[in-house]
């Protein structure tokens, strides 16, 4: 037992031992960032894992998320149930928290309360923005991760020092490039995994941490490293003088309701913006069935629904009164869409 | 032309001469990035007018949505 950690003790010190295992970390995501970063820090003795995911472990998870196993997709376990068995298997003198549900900024703040650190292994931009917020307002780092492909980045936030991710995008960007459109390969997960849980452990230990933003790309062999300490944006909306928190305002959620005696929910997207229909069809050929288009919507078979998608974005989405299926059926679909 | 970018020396067509075409040619107009060129990050209403020279060295990094 008391050699548990003495590798890492050797290279951190003690001390640092100790404040590792204070640690309470936040992890937005079991995908497969998410559960590599788990892992990483359970077996580094993070006295606290909290793991949240809306998904349920699919076949085409296994190649990369390295928590899951043939019988969790086999059983459609839910994936932050199926990390906190593992996670245990691996450290049982830790504490694991699993939530399943739907992250949004109305519940982010609670959940994010009795945490140190959030890590951001989501798989989305609108989930990014909302986690950056929920950070910036409770005063917590914020360890920004993404990748598809062979390519990924990562940021730090820290706030009061570093910019924002609100400071570096200043709009929410619809991303047509996702891990179910483009692929993933597990290598990058890898790469960009240990560049966040680099970043944990320092913070944890009291280490400097650099406003650089880092990406990889590690097929092509290429990374790039930009210090964007001026960026830092005074009058950002999230981490500026004036903090209004976009994401975490009621009317900037994407909205979801059942519709009653209809067995359907509809999505109401917080940002309305126009959609070429015609052009979002061409990209769907072959994912879809029986597709019909008209000036004003596209209703076709995806997933096993029937979804009516209309043009500003709004969507019914049929055959489920479960609005997180409605939602995760709506994301997957709107990854396809690029303009 | 010759540049360094990303840590790798690429050679471009020459008619590839501003940060605004450069983007354009690795097909990045559409999405959210950072561009650095020679260790000063060029703000976007400056795409176009920042021309690229022979050995200039440049960092970009684009966001992305995927997990
Ligand atoms: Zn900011």
């Amino acid at each position: 037992m008391k050699t548990r950690y003495s590798r890492q003790e050797l290279f951190l010190g003690e001390t640092a031992q100790r404040k590792i295992r204070n640690g309470r970390i936040l992890i937005i995501g079991a995908g497969a960032l998410g559960s590599s970063s788990a892992e990483m820090l359970a077996r580094a003795g993070v006295g606290k894992i909290t793991i949240v995911d809306r998904d349920y472990v699919e076949w085409s998870n296994l190649q990369r998320q390295h928590l899951f196993a043939e019988e969790h997709a086999e059983q459609r376990i839910p994936k932050a149930a199926a990390a906190k068995q593992r996670l245990e298997q691996i450290n049982s003198h830790i504490t694991i928290h699993s939530l399943i549900c739907d992250i949004h900024g109305l519940n982010i703040g609670e959940i994010v309360k009795g945490h140190d650190l959030i890590i951001d292994a989501s798989d989305n931009f609108e989930i990014r923005l909302i986690a950056n917020d929920a950070a910036v307002k409770q005063g917590i780092p914020f360890v920004m991760g993404a990748c598809v492909a062979s390519y990924g980045t990562t940021f730090t936030v820290l706030p009061g020092e570093t910019p924002c991710l609100h400071c570096l995008f200043n709009h929410l960007p619809i991303d047509g490039m996702t891990c179910e459109t483009v692929g993933v390969i597990s290598p990058i997960v890898q790469i960009i995994t240990a560049l966040q849980v680099t970043q944990v452990l320092k913070i944890l230990t009291g280490a400097p941490i650099e406003p650089i933003l880092k990406s990889v790309d590690v097929w092509k062999d290429e990374r790039a490293d930009i210090d964007v300490s001026r960026l830092k944006n005074a009058d950002c909306p999230t981490c500026g003088s004036g903090p209004t928190y976009p994401y975490l305002q009621y009317e900037n959620q994407t909205k979801s309701e059942v519709l009653c005696g209809r067995e359907a929910v509809q999505i109401r997207p917080a940002a309305t913006r126009e959609f070429i229909l015609q052009t979002f069809l061409d990209k769907l050929k072959g994912l879809v069935g029986n597709p019909i288009i008209n000036p004003f919507l596209l209703s076709c078979e995806f997933a096993g629904h029937r979804i009516v998608f209309f043009k500003d974005g709004r969507a019914i989405v049929h055959g489920t009164n479960d609005l997180r299926i409605a939602r995760t059926v709506y994301n997957r679909f709107l990854q396809y869409y690029t303009d | 032309m010759t540049l360094q970018i990303n840590g790798k020396q690429v050679e471009l067509p020459d008619n590839v001469n501003s940060v605004k075409k450069l983007l354009l040619h690795y097909k990045l107009e559409s999405r959210i990035a950072v561009v650095e060129l020679n260790k000063e990050i060029v703000k976007k209403e400056e795409y176009e007018k920042r021309k690229l020279v022979n050995g200039d060295t440049l960092e970009i990094v684009h966001f992305i949505g995927g997990g």
